[in-house]
């Protein structure tokens, strides 16, 4: 029984000790941003690892999301006579909730534990410990541009996703199913609000961008330096990253469209 | 490091790109080409009753939307509901005696406040009030009135054959 006790404080503490170095590493890592921006190279190769390598697949799934978006919605309306309001659902769906949440989710597998796994490696094999050595600060020249580059990624991301949701959208209804494509957009642009949708889902991808970032970062930098400590700190960062955005996503959706 | 040549130019078409996704998302999407923004007048009118009249509800004169609804309070004097109207300034030329009632677009579509321009002279300005106006008809309303007047008509129909 007390051992038992013992465990459960032990595990307890060590979430608060693991949370409390995030914590502590996201300040750290907040202080090294300014000095990114006279080296912008650093940023740009960071930009073009997390944000350009990760467009075929926001493009791709985007455009399926889209795609079946058409088609169950067109099905459910169909039978209430209401498909000319196809436009403005599929925007609404994907600019509220699943641009922003799904581009986070495929962020955290494609660019989230690539980025774990990079600073884990640097770690365990002493890079960051030898830049040390040579008075440069691994904060500020590793990890402040990687989580730069990750949060301004993932608002221009979901953007994409977004927009080629859209299209996608379109080509099943209009294309496809045959909705009236005047109906299609207009409606949309009817419904659709600039500030309170369009903004509130940048609003949302900018929070997701700094905790997928922020949590593959971490991961990474807080590995065991050992192989198999590296190889769990890429899974902790995908199913960590996962939770943290869709229980953030409920919280941001009661604050935002809760009235 | 690799050519860093072609890696700047694929920064340079991602952000292209994703600005050009917010962009199409703010002017194809969104209501952003529809918004009558900074500009134009605002008139007050009083209504019985204002059900389904949301802020942001359309003013439409002819069909043609010519403002939004801005605001809408309830006054504990004349136990009325008051409704600001923002027209735009394209549409300065209302006559002062213009009439404001609410309908619905389609028979369960939304609400909107419909202009009727009167004969006056004179144009409506800021702050002032349109005093005809006629409120939003109630469908539970209408059902009841035509169920109870069928009802009594019925009863007076079945005494006439009884007799």
């Amino acid at each position: 029984m007390i051992t038992w006790l013992q465990q459960l404080g032990r595990s307890g503490l060590d979430a608060f000790e693991r949370l409390g170095r995030a914590s502590l590493l996201f300040l750290y890592i907040l202080g090294g941003i300014p000095s990114v921006l006279p080296r912008l190279r650093l940023l740009v190769q960071q930009l073009f690892a997390v944000g350009v390598l990760s467009i075929v697949i926001i493009l791709v799934s985007g455009l399926f999301v889209g795609m079946v978006l058409g088609l169950q919605l067109y099905n459910t309306l169909v039978d209430f006579g209401a498909e000319s309001s196809l436009g403005p659902v599929v925007a609404l769906t994907l600019v509220r909730e699943l641009g922003p949440v799904v581009t986070a989710l495929l962020f955290a597998g494609r660019a989230g534990s690539a980025l774990t796994a990079e600073i884990g490696l640097m770690k365990a094999t002493e890079q960051l410990s030898g830049m040390e050595m040579m008075a440069v600060d691994p904060i500020k020249r590793v990890l402040a541009p990687r989580f730069l580059a990750g949060f301004l990624s993932m608002p221009l991301l979901a953007a994409i996703f977004s927009a080629v949701g859209v299209i996608g959208g379109y080509f099943v209804g209009v294309g496809l199913l045959g909705v009236d494509e005047g109906s299609y957009w207009s409606q949309m642009q009817d419904k659709v609000d600039l500030h309170k949708d369009v903004m509130n889902g940048v609003i949302k991808s900018l929070v997701f961008g700094v905790v997928a970032a922020w949590i593959a970062i971490f991961e990474g930098y807080d590995a065991l330096p050992t192989s198999e400590g590296v190889s769990r700190a890429t899974t902790r960062t995908v199913v960590h990253t996962s939770l943290a955005v869709l229980g953030l996503d409920f919280i941001l959706t009661a604050l935002m469209f809760g009235d | 490091m690799f050519h860093s040549r072609s890696v700047e130019i694929w920064v340079g078409v991602f952000i292209a790109a994703g600005m050009a996704a917010l962009f199409m998302l703010a002017m194809k999407v969104s209501n952003l080409s529809t918004a009558t923004e900074t500009g134009g007048y605002d008139v007050t009118a009083k209504f019985q009753n204002v059900s389904g009249l949301k802020v942001r509800s359309a003013v439409m004169a002819s069909g043609v939307t010519v403002g939004r609804v801005t605001h809408i309070s309830y006054d504990p004097k004349t136990f009325e509901a008051v409704v600001t109207l923002h027209i735009g300034d394209d549409f300065k030329s209302f006559p002062t005696d213009t009439s404001a009632s609410i309908l619905t677009s389609g028979l369960l579509g939304e609400k909107y406040v419909g202009l009727e321009p009167g004969g006056e002279e004179e144009v409506l300005k800021n702050g002032d009030t349109i005093h005809l106006t006629q409120s939003s008809l109630i469908l539970e309303q209408m059902i009841g009135q035509f169920l109870y007047s069928k009802a009594s008509e019925g009863k007076s129909t079945d005494g006439g054959a009884s007799k």
